[in-house]
């Protein structure tokens, strides 16, 4: 077999945030794409569940390719994200000290900030942090105000990359677990699975939790992921008011701590845990987890705690035995691997498929940029932003976007069919709450359960 | 719309809020109108297909959904404007109801407002029961609606948590979807329904009762594959083979929009608080069924949306006659909420003569003691008291409550005869 004869200029393995960046990336340039993944949806995985901050990697290790990347994809997501519709609402973040220890630590944190190229942190008093956060828990003794954290759509974000990179040309066969890579005797390489191979010029390892395996199918043997869980609690929307900034705590040397942030969606989040597990499907939550959650939450914000759960859920981190991301170029065989990518992999993404896309040019990948690059404009799913059911002038033209299905999160009848006959069709009801929200409130399916289950299954009765 | 296009707007027409639209149209009340978010109105009776509804209100016995049709049909034979797939979603400050219906996005100022929002039950995450997710963990609503609405099937083993009334009302739906109820499980030492509907229960499915037993995790990758129950007097837990999970009960009034738009809410309904004429602490604004407590039966939250018509015509009439400062009402432990929950000046009797009256604990004859500032205003042995079924507490101290000397205390007046 020739170079020339290969079906695919580059088979990306892994359709989460990261791999579904790399293929929007390339996807600009007159190139045959193709993105497999194992799962029945684009962000299905380790993408679906994280803290949705779009962090500026203050706290990074400096000097890492973490620290480059993450700053760098901030930058590219706070442009995209306005571009492409993804709710995003810069709040702000305030680390709050509580104890003399953890005060003694702040300066420590702003060096590194500098240390990682962000200098707009700043050092708050204990007066202006009660001023600008009155609900918090009393006792606080200093804190850090790092102005440019935000909170953003985990959803949206992928199936964003992911839908313009389909409007771009690029493939996409989701529920296509790889069970082998093999590199060809001419060059380039052959991806197995059940259903079939695909054979490509280029080979893009964007794999996640299971990034250490592909790259071991190649021969490569430079780390293991042992998945970090974390275990989140999101409440109900009447306590959003409780809050305005990211309340981040003082890092330790294991884990950045439990967080209190409010959500694109209107919620309120806290959470993570970090506990270092063997199995890579295992998101469960733990009663354990649960209620160390819940003190924390009310060391935090007591009153956080008075108001209702409305989800709990379970995300796992592609931690690796290694302090930084697993980047790896193989120029001369155009083998790419992009694993280990850790709870930064969101507001990292768009850096990192940058990245990956100068070295593969670099590497001989031709970039020749399309005459006729996609954009893609996402339907909204954030607070910020009027959303259909709200809106006076889409009603009129479509009175299904005045039929209020979900009534906890407000979602129309036209949103879930638009969603049913989008670009990426959602594959399940996970998928369909991705994509409108719908099922995600507080009556969790009490009342609209079954419409929604109907109207998935295209039993819609006719309104 | 400006004021008085219609004077009275209910929202939800559950039988709360179609009661009290009959009832205001028989108190010759010219316009109401009734938004229901559905597609179709009724509320909850709709998919409750068992029998035993309208015992109080219309004395005789149906099933749920003959009972909903008949409230619905009724409302539009007195004149009651009925609207459904109309959400309100928002109440500006200035008094204007924000309203999403297919017509499009309008704003209301009414003279009135009655909330007939009613109560769902906590699903799954807000009872923090921990473990995977898998498909198969529902809610009786979204059970009932699968079901009785859709005409699904459910399959296999499942466990049904909680042992109020709605628990066995989600036994009997199971049974006509064609699933095996495993166990009913309930924190509590014995069910909180009606004797008789246990012992039938019992009888025709012979679904044990694991009482003083805790769910305490939910397992399997893509469908429910077992769940792990704890004993809480052994401290034991065991795992359990099942196929889907019911939570039932545990409810919580659908209080958005009283929360939105700032009325006082009582912290142990987390209704509502309103007087005996169901008035909120807003003028103008009322509040009926079962947003004030979950949950009662159907037939009591309409007799509740009945007896709120009374205030709001009242109301109508003469509007500047909203009450002064009220006294709240509260329970000391193991005494869980009363309801209503506030007494203003001059006030009327409750919804059906007498307070609701609920107990965490299960209690013997007990000796309820209403107080106020020292003051024992009434004092007498009830019955029983209990978890997930109310009380009557008579209103003959209502007269005797002064309106200038704070709280009134509902509690036990000696040691708990559990």
């Amino acid at each position: 077999m020739s170079a020339g004869s290969l079906e695919r200029d580059v088979v990306i393995i892994g359709a989460g945030v990261v791999g579904a960046a790399i293929a929007r990336e390339l996807c600009r340039f007159e190139l045959r794409c193709t993105m497999v993944d194992a799962g029945a949806d684009v962000g299905a995985g380790t993408s679906k569940a994280n803290t949705a901050l779009l962090h500026t990697g203050f706290d990074a290790k400096p000097g890492t390719i973490e620290s480059r990347l993450l700053r760098r994809g901030h930058q590219l997501l706070s442009d995209y994200a306005s571009r492409a519709g993804i709710p995003l609402e810069c709040t702000g973040a305030l680390l709050v000290a509580w104890n003399d220890e953890q005060r003694a630590a702040l300066p420590g944190i702003v060096d590194r900030a500098h240390a990682n190229g962000y200098t707009a942190i700043r050092g708050v008093e204990v007066d202006e942090l009660y001023r600008r956060e009155p609900r918090l828990a009393a006792g606080a003794r200093g804190a850090l105000e790092v102005p440019d954290e935000g909170i953003l759509c985990p959803f949206t974000t992928p199936l964003a990359f992911a839908t313009e990179a389909i409007a771009g040309g690029c493939e996409l066969r989701l529920a296509t677990p790889v069970t082998g890579v093999e590199r060809l005797a001419e060059g380039g390489f052959r991806v197995r699975s059940p259903g079939g191979s695909v054979t490509s010029r280029f080979l893009v390892n964007a794999a996640g939790l299971h990034s250490d395996e592909v790259d071991r199918m190649l021969g490569h043997d430079r780390f293991r992921v042992t998945p970090r869980r974390g275990e989140l609690l999101v409440f109900d929307k009447l306590a959003r008011p409780l809050l305005d900034h990211i309340l981040l705590a003082v890092p330790t040397a294991t884990t950045k701590g439990v967080l209190v942030a409010p959500t694109v969606f209107g919620n309120v989040l806290l959470g993570p845990t970090a506990q270092d597990i063997g199995d890579k499907d295992d998101t469960s939550s733990t009663s354990a987890g649960l209620a160390y959650l819940r003190s924390e939450g009310k060391r935090i914000m007591p009153e956080l705690l008075d108001h209702e759960v409305t989800a709990v859920y379970g995300g796992l981190r592609a931690a690796t035995e290694h302090a930084d991301y697993q980047l790896a170029i193989h120029a001369p065989e155009g083998y790419a691997c992009v694993g280990g990518i850790r709870s930064t992999g969101l507001s990292a993404s768009m850096g990192i498929a940058e990245y990956v896309r100068e070295e593969l040019g670099a590497a001989g990948l031709p970039l020749r940029p399309t005459d006729h690059p996609p954009a893609v404009r996402m339907p909204n799913l954030g607070e910020r932003s009027p959303r259909p059911y709200a809106q006076r002038e889409r009603i009129a033209e479509n009175p299904d976007y005045g039929r209020i299905v979900c009534f906890c999160e407000r979602v129309t009848r036209g949103e879930i069919l638009d969603a049913l006959a989008g670009p990426i069709p959602p594959a399940d009801l996970d998928g369909l709450r991705r994509r409108t929200r719908v099922l995600m409130g507080r009556c969790q399916g009490f009342y609209c359960g079954a419409h929604v289950a109907a109207l998935l299954a295209g039993g819609a009765p006719a309104p | 719309m400006t004021v008085g296009d219609h004077p009275v707007v209910v929202i939800g027409a559950g039988p709360a809020g179609l009661a009290c639209a009959i009832e205001l149209r028989r108190r010759r009340v010219s316009d109401i109108l009734v938004l229901e978010r559905e597609s179709q109105a009724g509320g909850i009776p709709r998919h409750s297909a068992h029998q035993g509804f309208g015992v109080r209100d219309l004395r005789r016995v149906m099933s749920g959904p003959r009972y909903a049709r008949r409230y619905v049909e009724a409302a539009r034979r007195a004149g009651a404007r009925l609207r459904e797939e109309a959400m309100v979603t928002g109440w500006s400050a200035d008094g204007a109801l924000e309203v999403t219906s297919p017509e499009g996005r309008e704003a209301l100022v009414p003279a009135a407002v009655v909330l007939a929002t009613g109560c769902r039950e906590r699903p799954r995450a807000a009872r923090l029961v921990p473990g995977s997710r898998p498909q198969g963990v529902m809610t009786t609503g979204t059970l009932q609606q699968l079901v009785e609405l859709h005409g699904q099937r459910i399959e296999g083993r499942v466990l049904v948590v909680g042992a109020e009334h709605v628990s066995f009302s989600a036994l009997l739906t199971l049974s006509r979807a064609g699933a095996r109820v495993i166990a009913m499980v309930t924190e509590l030492p014995r069910h909180q329904s009606l004797g008789v509907v246990r012992l039938g229960a019992r009888l025709r499915y012979r679904t044990p009762l694991w009482t003083r037993t805790a769910l305490t995790g939910i397992y399997g990758r893509h469908r429910v594959e077992e769940v792990e129950v704890l004993d809480l007097d052994s401290a034991a837990t065991r795992r359990v083979p099942c196929n889907a999970v019911v939570f039932t009960a545990d409810w919580i009034p659908d209080h958005e929009l009283a929360v939105l738009t700032g009325l006082d809410l009582d912290p142990a309904t987390r209704g509502p608080r309103v007087d005996t004429g169901l008035r909120t602490n807003r003028a103008g604004v009322f509040a009926a069924g079962n947003l004030l407590q979950g949950a009662e039966p159907a037939d009591v939250a309409a007799l509740s949306g009945r007896h709120a018509a009374a205030s709001v015509a009242g109301w109508l009439t003469e509007p500047s006659a909203w009450p002064g400062p009220r006294v709240p009402i509260s329970c000391h432990p193991p005494l869980q909420w009363i309801s209503p929950n506030a007494i203003s000046p001059g006030s009327d009797a409750p919804p059906r003569g007498c307070f609701a009256l609920r107990s965490t604990v299960f209690l013997r004859a007990p000796l309820v003691e209403v107080r106020q500032d020292g003051r024992t205003l009434w004092r007498r042995r009830l019955p029983r008291l209990g978890p997930g079924r109310s009380t009557g507490l008579s209103a003959a101290w209502e007269r005797a409550v002064d309106p200038s000397a704070g709280a009134v205390e509902v509690g036990l007046a000696e040691a708990a005869q559990t």
